[in-house]
């Protein structure tokens, strides 16, 4: 029984409107399912179609999930400074821990992974646009929570008609910014660890 | 012209529902005789109308006629029959309504339905008052006349029931009164053959509640003082504006073709169909 | 317009929409209104492309209105609303009921009263989803508690809005109507349509309020023919207002008799872990999910609890708790109101088991952190 519970991923992705996160929730989950699992994705947003704070989570389970809602987290995507601030504590010890470096400026603790994901997406695509698409590539790089090619599938399906290119592009940038950000942080601990020696 | 028996004969439910609940010297069933004409003289089958209402003395109008008929709630009438006409477009549906069921708690509704151009006839009739519930003051109500909850004259300005329709889009427009019953059969005539929203407003009186109010007489007086401020558009639109104050101007108000709301959906309807196979 | 994926994630509010189509909806009238809003752009999209027809109208009033008008013109008919919405459509609701057209509302509750709370979870419209009109009458509201049961109840209320002739409500709350979930849903060909039984007697015998044996009318479709009169108005067999008290008294009391006749049909009741619970946690909508979850852990720990889930609220399914009653010690009713199934309960009780109710009314939801510590609290 105790491991039943285990089975169960709780994401949380946290921002503002406007950002696209409700959207990146659905793909998750689409994603889930087509990696064989069973799946409960919801939100909470303000009255405003941008700009508000929003919030979903997808829960990711192998058996069934009754109660639909994250109350600990095992990953979190922070977008905005509020996001941090609230759910940082709701994270579960081990749990991992996204901010976009772009929008949270406090970063509560150093396990955290921070990565400018919107600044290097207007960088490379010249807008944020896509910027739910390449922390998609985050999580999936840096948690391994869906298989990529899953994902891929999943974010095809639902961006619009003509866009799947630019879209699989993104994704493939997230997990390159994932990538680089787990190198650096690896060869910090490796130093730490030189240090103490 | 059918005679008065046929036509009770023809179209009233005669063995069932009567005596009406009408006062003596009421104009309601004159305008329903009016319409009733209009609608064998089209030679419509019985099956084919839909008669919808709301509440008040002419909400009761549809109990007593032999064809499709729905009596619903206050002010209401338009979206019943607006359901009622996407459902069955072939129908002929046609709307009867009080002046506060269509322009007081029914008001948001006959301007949606007039912009929408949905192809129903309302007939409205309009005595100045809230008759059923004994005298109260409508938005018809001109100002300075009296009513049971206005005993020292009515401050509110009245609506313009016929201006108002043609500035919400209704694409035919057509008043006349309880007195000119063939002018209003003919009115009636080109509202229902009309393809479009279509409103006739009917000016009328009250003799029970707003003639004995205002001391304006009985049936008769009020019938002769609708005779006297009428005047036909064709003659209206030679007089000046001094000549015209205080008169009704009657006929056809304005007729004009537009898009029709149930033809429109057909064709949308269609293009989702072929979206879908395609 | 999305493409279709191969798997079905799908929302609540969606599902609602679907069970529609499935059912064989064919017209819907609506105004937009947080949480339902979903629900009316999915059958814009849909309908006309099924043949059916969608209007927004210009108010929740018109909305009902235009069902009613609909499904009197031989549609069946739905409109999906929220809070102020649902208090807006009462008067015409009262009128469906009398004039017994069938309907369903699906109502996807918000926080309240007023404005209220738009985009939080509630379920405080249980009280008015019965008692909302003026006047008696009954009612019939589902309440489905997960994205695929939503599919199926909204078909069920289709089904049993046709076959009683009365107006159904599928009451939803927002984290229902919001959640997405992996669903498995029938091919519309497997899914059962039950339609409203149609005259069959040449029109000048034709009575449209004249009860068959099953307490239901046939309802014969404006344009079919068969001339009538329908009336907000209570009336007699023929359809004509009446005052005459032995007329309205067969009226009223045929209203409920039909849906008296059919109580266990309506009443969609589930129990799980019933049999030897001597604590049962009474739920419905997305409580049913918190309980689930909170039972799964108190069972682990050994505790006999067991959940009734209502599916059915109106009329009260009462037998499902009168059945376990001599069993049980305690009853736990978490609700996000405050304890409007909870009243219920304790009426159908009457006094053999101790009732414990769990309340919230701040837009967030009971968790089952919450109820089994209530629950740990009672045993003890």
């Amino acid at each position: 029984m105790k491991k039943k519970k285990q089975e169960r991923v709780e994401i949380r992705l946290a921002g503002s409107g406007g950002q696209g996160l409700i959207t990146a929730g659905i793909i998750l989950a689409e994603a889930a399912i087509l990696d064989g699992k069973n799946v409960v994705q919801s939100q909470s947003y303000g009255p405003e179609a941008r700009g508000g704070a929003s919030r979903a989570e997808v829960i990711i389970a192998k058996g069934a999930i009754y109660f639909p809602k994250a109350s600990w987290v095992d990953i979190l995507l922070a977008m905005s400074q509020k996001a941090s601030d609230q759910y940082a504590f709701n994270l579960k010890p081990d749990g991992v821990f996204i901010v976009d470096a772009t929008y949270v400026n406090q970063i509560p603790t150093t396990s955290a992974l921070a990565i400018p994901i919107s600044a290097r997406t207007r960088e490379k695509f010249g807008k944020e646009l896509f910027s739910n698409i390449v922390a998609l590539g985050v999580i999936c790089e840096a948690t391994g929570v869906v298989t990529p090619k899953a994902l891929e599938a999943a974010i095809s399906d639902r961006v619009p008609d003509g866009t799947e290119k630019i879209n699989s592009e993104a994704f493939n940038f997230g997990r390159k910014l994932a990538r680089e950000a787990l190198k650096e942080r690896d060869e910090g601990e490796d130093e730490i660890i030189e240090a103490d020696s | 012209m059918i005679s008065n028996s046929e036509l009770v004969k023809k179209y009233f439910r005669y063995n069932k529902k009567f005596p009406h609940i009408w006062c003596p010297g009421c104009g309601i069933g004159t305008i329903l005789g009016s319409m009733l004409r209009a609608i064998d003289d089209l030679e419509l089958e019985k099956d084919d109308i839909a008669f919808v209402s709301g509440i008040g003395c002419t909400g009761r109008a549809p109990v007593y006629v032999d064809f499709n008929t729905l009596h619903t709630t206050h002010g209401r009438a338009l979206p019943f029959a607006t359901g009622l006409k996407l459902a069955r477009p072939e129908l002929k549906v046609i709307v009867a309504t009080g002046d506060g069921d269509s322009t007081a708690i029914g008001g948001n509704h006959l301007i949606h339905a007039c912009r929408r151009n949905i192809d129903i006839t309302t007939i409205i009739f309009n005595n100045y008052i809230y008759g059923m519930t004994g005298g109260q003051y409508s938005p018809t109500t001109p100002h300075g006349d009296k009513a049971y909850t206005c005993k020292l004259g009515n401050i509110e300005r009245p609506f313009n029931i016929s201006a108002l329709v043609e500035a919400a889009g209704a694409t035919f427009v057509g008043r006349s009164t309880s007195y000119h019953t063939l002018q209003l059969k003919n009115i009636i005539k080109r509202a229902i053959q009309h393809k479009g929203f279509s409103v006739v407003e009917v000016i009328t009186h009250c003799p029970t509640t707003y003639g004995r109010i205002n001391r304006k007489g009985g049936a008769v007086e009020m019938l002769e003082w609708q005779k006297e401020v009428a005047v036909d558009r064709e003659k209206a639109a030679k007089m000046s504006p001094e000549e015209l104050e205080g008169k009704i101007v009657t006929g056809i108000l304005l007729e004009r073709e537009l898009p029709e709301f149930c033809e429109q959906y057909d064709t949308i309807i269609e293009k989702a169909q072929s979206l879908d196979k395609g | 317009m999305r493409k279709k994926p191969s798997y079905q994630l799908m929302q609540g509010n969606e599902a609602a929409a679907e069970g529609a189509l499935a059912a064989g909806v064919n017209f819907f009238a609506g105004y937009p209104i947080t949480p339902s809003t979903e629900i009316a752009e999915i059958l814009a999209d849909r309908l006309p492309a099924n043949g059916g027809k969608f209007i927004q109208m210009e108010d929740e009033i018109g909305s009902i209105a235009a069902i009613i008008g609909a499904s009197i013109g031989g549609c069946k008919s739905l409109t999906a609303t929220s809070g102020p919405g649902f208090s807006l459509m009462q008067e015409n609701l009262g009128f469906a009921c009398l004039a017994e057209v069938p309907l369903v509302i699906v109502n996807v509750m918000r926080g309240g009263p007023s404005t209220g709370m738009p985009t939080s979870p509630s379920q405080g419209d249980v009280m008015q989803s019965r008692w909302g009109t003026h006047g008696d009458h009954p009612i019939i509201v589902l309440s489905p508690a997960s994205v695929e049961e939503t599919f199926h109840y909204t078909i069920k209320a289709v089904n049993l809005a046709e076959k009683y002739r009365n107006p159904v409500i599928v009451l939803m709350d927002e984290v229902i109507g919001h959640m997405r979930a992996r669903v498995s849903l029938p091919p519309w060909p497997m899914v059962e349509r039950v339609n409203r039984v149609k005259p069959n007697m040449p029109p000048e015998w034709y009575n449209p309020y004249e009860r068959q044996a099953s307490g239901v009318a046939p309802m014969a479709a404006f344009g079919d023919g068969y001339r009538y009169h329908v009336t907000g108005l209570v009336h007699d067999a023929k359809g004509f207002p009446t005052a005459n008290p032995n007329e309205a008294r067969d009226n009223l009391r045929g209203l409920f008799a039909k849906i008296e006749r059919g109580f266990r049909e309506i009443c969609l009741v589930d129990y799980e872990e019933m049999e030897d619970a001597e604590h049962a946690i009474v739920a419905y909508g997305c409580m049913v999910l918190s309980a689930r979850s909170a039972l799964e852990q108190l069972r682990e720990a050994g505790h006999r609890v067991g959940l009734i889930k209502l599916g059915t609220l109106w009329p009260f399914p009462r037998f499902a708790l009168e059945r376990y009653l001599p069993q049980l010690k305690n009853i736990i009713v978490p609700e996000l109101n405050l304890g409007q199934v909870y009243r219920e309960v304790l009426r159908v009780n009457a006094g053999h088991a101790n009732i414990e109710k769990i309340n919230r009314i701040n837009g967030t939801i009971i968790t089952p952190e919450e109820i089994i510590k209530t629950v740990k609290g009672l045993i003890r």
